[in-house]
């Protein structure tokens, strides 16, 4: 049950994440900060509720497989792991640089509790599908959660894994759509238009929820609906705002693919500390 | 003479039986299948052409069709792999990995998944197709990535040791199968071992060491006896395992010829004959000359015919060594 109490708190842990995601591309001097800003709320959620999952463990056979298909907004999974105990806040800032177990893009091999290394677009969903069809054949229970970008849904791979895992009923598996509308060249329905995708996705035998995905109860009441979906797979539509929580940089695509200079950094974390301006104190 | 020690076939000259090498990957696969039951196969609709069809008589419910879709294949293979299965992917080596070649390098090789890719239909020999279905390149596109395991079988026997053998890696593998019935020259007591060459010939004083991969083998040892016969002596030497190379092995050879023709059938350029050249020009450089295809595509047509036109049979192997020797 989702108190109030918890909810505050998982707000709170999102709020951290995004702070840690703007200190880290600082640091790191190139990466992406709209998706990951974007996808915090999300993150908190599945780390700090809906995941079962040991941080001391990441290997646990018990746990959930949480797989990211746009490898591109992985620093916002790095600060998500740190703040839930996976590794030191303080390694954030190593992301990108030689040497540090943060690549620019995830590699499974490098970081213990990567469950895939992804990156190159389209892919993330087949090996999820590939996963939840092997915990199946062996009747294990665990859950598996693909996070997946709109842009990548101009990649053929893509479809392909929705008509595999609707043809093979994989009730244990959940898309997570980032539906934030934008794309390295512009917006995505100037790019490649996708929609109807909620039509599309239902028409390849998924079952299909859409949420707010900056209102965290919402869902979290969706993936918990997710689970008890016995017959076929599931996704969430999440439409989320890329750059949440940073006024002057929410929605604009050409924060896609840059991270933050120093100056503008701290404009933003004084915005993050602020709650976009709600509250006034000693950090302005 | 026939190295006795590596226990070919009798008939290795008339030989009496042939059979293709994916068909001893499908007799492979099903005895991988009954020695491990984390072995699945996956097929991307060609379960009968690639013999995937004879594991999926034998465990239906460990065989997954994933349709005409090779990428996603890859990938799903990745997946399971993560997940403990040890997953070989059946396709027609143009395909698989020739249209899923990122997936592979991100999803299996870069990931480090013990996937194993069956690339059918290799080569020119898989004739009337023609060239859109002649994987020329594929040895080239798997033995760049690291991690990454890359066999050549020579007949439907060692094809089968090979498949059987890759199931126990635990690493990623490329194995590469023909469509055409060839010669079976080996045996089940012949050695097989991953990054292990075989001397299958030696001649009393041999100028020209014949190395070769995949059913051409046999081609090498057909030109290797008439060499012989002619008065010019040669090592015929089978190279299943293109990567990781026997270094010892090759290193070994050239410097017992001193001149090296590699054979396969495949583009020269980035192949086996490529693969051997680096050790060489390493460790002991020595003239070399390259039989496989020369830059070019293929046609439609019948095996053997193919295989003279561009230039990959038994006249061309042994119109090699003698240029070589007086060059």
């Amino acid at each position: 049950m989702l108190t109030e109490a918890k909810t505050g708190e998982i707000e709170s842990k999102a709020e951290a994440i995004r702070e840690t995601i703007i200190s880290m591309l600082v640091a790191a001097g190139s990466g992406h900060t709209a998706g990951p800003l974007g996808m915090a709320d999300i993150f908190a959620a599945l780390y700090f509720h809906e995941l079962t999952h040991d941080p001391k463990n990441p290997d646990w056979e018990g746990r959930d497989r949480l797989i990211l298909s746009n490898g591109h907004i992985v620093p916002v999974r790095y600060a998500a792991m740190a703040h839930a105990g996976y590794f030191p806040v303080e390694e954030c800032l190593t992301l990108r640089k030689f040497g540090s177990r943060l690549q620019g893009h995830p590699e499974r091999t490098r970081l213990p509790g990567l469950e895939t290394t992804s990156g190159p677009l389209g892919t993330g969903l087949s090996q999820a599908a590939g996963i939840a069809y092997a915990l199946r054949m062996d009747g294990k229970r665990n859950h598996v959660y693909c996070i997946m970008s709109d842009g990548e849904h101009d990649e053929g791979n893509t479809w392909e894994a929705f008509m595999f895992a609707g043809k093979y009923r994989l009730a244990n598996l959940t898309a997570i759509v980032d539906r934030n509308n934008i794309q390295i060249d512009g917006m995505t329905e100037h790019v490649m238009p996708l929609e109807p995708l909620r039509e599309k996705y239902e028409a390849f035998n998924w079952h299909v929820f859409e949420v707010d995905g900056h209102d965290i109860p919402q869902f979290i009441a969706a993936c918990e609906e997710a689970k008890a979906i016995a017959e076929k797979p599931t996704v969430i539509i999440a439409h989320t705002i890329p750059g949440r929580g940073i006024r002057e940089i929410e929605g604009d695509y050409r924060w896609h693919g840059k991270p933050p200079k120093p100056d503008e950094a701290k404009r933003f974390l004084e915005d993050l500390r602020s709650m976009s301006g709600r509250i006034t104190g000693e950090h302005n | 003479m026939i190295n006795q020690s590596v226990k070919l076939r009798e008939d290795v000259f008339e030989p009496a039986e042939s059979a293709a090498t994916r068909d001893g990957f499908g007799a492979g696969v099903v005895e991988a299948g009954k020695a491990d039951p984390r072995v699945v196969v996956l097929s991307a609709d060609l379960a009968e052409s690639t013999r995937a069809e004879w594991f999926q008589r034998e465990f239906p419910e460990r065989f997954i069709e994933v349709g005409v879709a090779e990428q996603n294949m890859a990938a799903v293979a990745a997946g399971m792999a993560a997940a403990g299965k040890i997953p070989f992917i059946t396709s027609y080596a143009m395909f698989s990995p020739g249209r899923s070649w990122e997936q592979v390098r991100t999803t299996i090789a870069l990931n480090d998944q013990p996937v194993i890719i069956c690339g059918m239909h290799a080569g020119i020999s898989v004739g009337p197709d023609g060239a859109t279905h002649q994987a020329l390149e594929d040895i080239a596109l798997m033995r760049v990535l690291p991690n990454m395991i890359v066999i050549s079988p020579c007949d439907a026997e060692e094809a089968r040791k090979a498949t059987i053998i890759a199931a126990k890696l635990g690493k990623p593998a490329y194995l590469r199968f023909g469509r055409a019935p060839t010669p079976k020259i080996t045996t089940p007591e012949t050695p097989f071992e991953i990054g292990k060459s075989l001397v299958m010939w030696r001649s009393n004083t041999p100028k020209v060491a014949l190395l070769a991969t995949g059913p051409l083998v046999h081609h090498a040892l057909l030109a290797a006896r008439e060499l012989d016969e002619s008065g010019l002596g040669t090592v015929v030497v089978n190279v299943p395992s293109i990567k990781p190379l026997d270094i010892d092995g090759v290193i070994s050879v050239a410097k017992e010829c001193g001149r090296v023709i590699t054979i396969e059938e495949h583009q020269v350029a980035g192949g086996f004959g490529s693969a051997i050249a680096e050790v060489l020009i390493r460790h002991h450089p020595v003239p070399m000359r390259f039989v496989g295809v020369q830059d070019r595509f293929g046609q439609s047509g019948e095996p053997n015919e193919l295989l003279s036109t561009y230039g990959i049979d038994v006249h061309t192997i042994s119109a090699a060594a003698r240029e070589i020797v007086v060059s």
